[in-house]
């Protein structure tokens, strides 16, 4: 057989969000917080362990999360913890086969019915909820 | 008879179009060669390459046939997503350069030609036909009626046209070399929902496998790009509901 040019998208045509639409959007900010949410547990794994070095230890390590910085950070993962949760339901729907449209004949011009208002609406929302969530997370940290 | 000229409102205009040539089996690499065509309302892609092909370049590498978003033979990416040529008007894509590439997730032949083996391969693994334990019609039986209920239930699964636009889309086909691909699933769930069809079980173990369905995530763009509405992320979900025994 000739010799082919292997031409796969690769991570960087997986992870890209444009082209095709908020649920592409939702699918790369739900494996993104995924990843970003693993990351924090490593890290709050690490950050609970430091009890093992004593009272100093723990309150070297918590100083760290009471900066600028620390509440950002923070506040990152409370909007990746509220939308990883609320997308994480509609795809369980979804995936059940529940949300995921009635199939039926299909007329011109082809809308696909699994993506229907309602996941629409759900990804809205979970952005939204993240974004509140946020904003309540950063109100409480900075008025500390 | 006088030839009768074809209906113009003077909307004819010129459109640059760009498109990537390749020749792995000669080394060639990639390249984008740019050509000025001639675009109607009406000038689809293909009708774009074509003229680049009898005007301008003939070894422009293409595969089409039907022209009529029948065959599945001219997919490419259009502007950066995977569209069918022959059901692409230059005229949607607004007023700027025109640029094709060969479908990606797809291996090169040359230029815009794509080889096809691992999405039939994967679709002949589903065993894509009517599993039945009544292979010969004996004298005096009848077809297996069907309700138009039962009819809806897979309709829209069987207009697809293996043209491999949903498996361009597809972010884990982007990843994964072993991903059976949305357009396979798809049509597992096409037999899987038939009522004549007795192959239920095999499929689904089939397509239970570490490459198989549960690499789907759902982002749907295999449905955002299907040409014939077959939607092929709603046919993996309700396989997906059928085998977590919410179907
Ligand atoms: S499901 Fe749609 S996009 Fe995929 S091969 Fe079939 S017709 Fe083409």
């Amino acid at each position: 057989m000739a010799r082919e040019e292997d031409n796969r998208g690769g991570i960087r045509d997986m992870a890209s969000p444009r082209r095709y639409g908020i649920e592409r959007v939702a699918y790369w900010m739900m494996r993104l917080s995924g990843l970003g949410l693993l990351a924090y547990f490593v890290g709050h794994i690490y950050e609970t362990s430091s009890i093992l070095r004593g009272r100093a230890g723990w309150d070297e390590l918590l100083a760290m999360t009471q900066t600028t910085e620390g509440h950002a950070l923070l506040a990152v993962v409370i909007g990746m913890c509220v939308f990883h949760t609320a997308n994480g339901i509609r795809l369980m729907l979804v995936q059940g086969g529940i949300w995921s449209g009635r199939p039926g004949r299909a007329d011109y011009p082809y809308t696909p019915r699994s993506q229907n208002a309602r996941n629409k609406i759900a990804i809205y929302s979970s952005i939204v909820l993240a974004a509140v969530a946020m904003v309540y997370g950063l109100t409480v940290m900075f008025g500390e | 008879m006088a030839a009768v000229a074809p209906p113009t409102d003077g909307a004819r205009r010129s459109v640059t179009l760009r498109i990537r040539r390749s020749n792995p089996a000669a080394g060639q690499g990639p390249s984008y060669s740019e050509f000025t065509v001639g675009a109607e309302p009406w000038t689809t892609v293909l009708d774009a390459i074509l003229e680049a092909k009898r005007g301008h370049d003939h070894s422009v590498g293409v595969r089409y046939s039907c022209r009529q978003a029948t065959c599945g033979s001219c997919g490419m990416m259009v502007n950066g997503r995977p569209r069918l040529a022959c059901f692409t008007k230059l005229s949607e894509l607004g007023d700027g350069a025109v640029t094709v590439e060969p479908m990606q997730n797809f291996p090169v032949v040359r230029d815009l030609v794509v080889g096809f083996d691992r999405l039939f391969r994967s679709h002949h693994s589903i065993r894509p036909y009517i599993v039945s334990g009544e292979a010969d019609i004996a004298p005096g039986t009848r077809e297996t009626p069907q309700s138009p209920e039962e009819v809806e239930r897979y309709i829209q699964f069987a207009g697809c046209i293996k043209c491999g636009l949903c498996n361009s889309a597809c972010p884990t086909m982007a990843t994964d070399t072993q991903f059976i691909g949305p357009q396979s699933l798809a049509q597992a769930y096409r037999y899987v929902a038939d009522t004549r069809d007795r192959g239920k079980d095999e499929r689904l173990r089939i397509i239970d496998d570490s490459h198989g369905i549960w690499r789907c995530h759902y982002a749907g763009s295999c449905s955002k790009v299907c040409p014939k509405g077959v939607d092929p992320a709603m046919g993996i979900q309700l396989l997906k509901g059928h085998m977590l025994g919410f179907r």
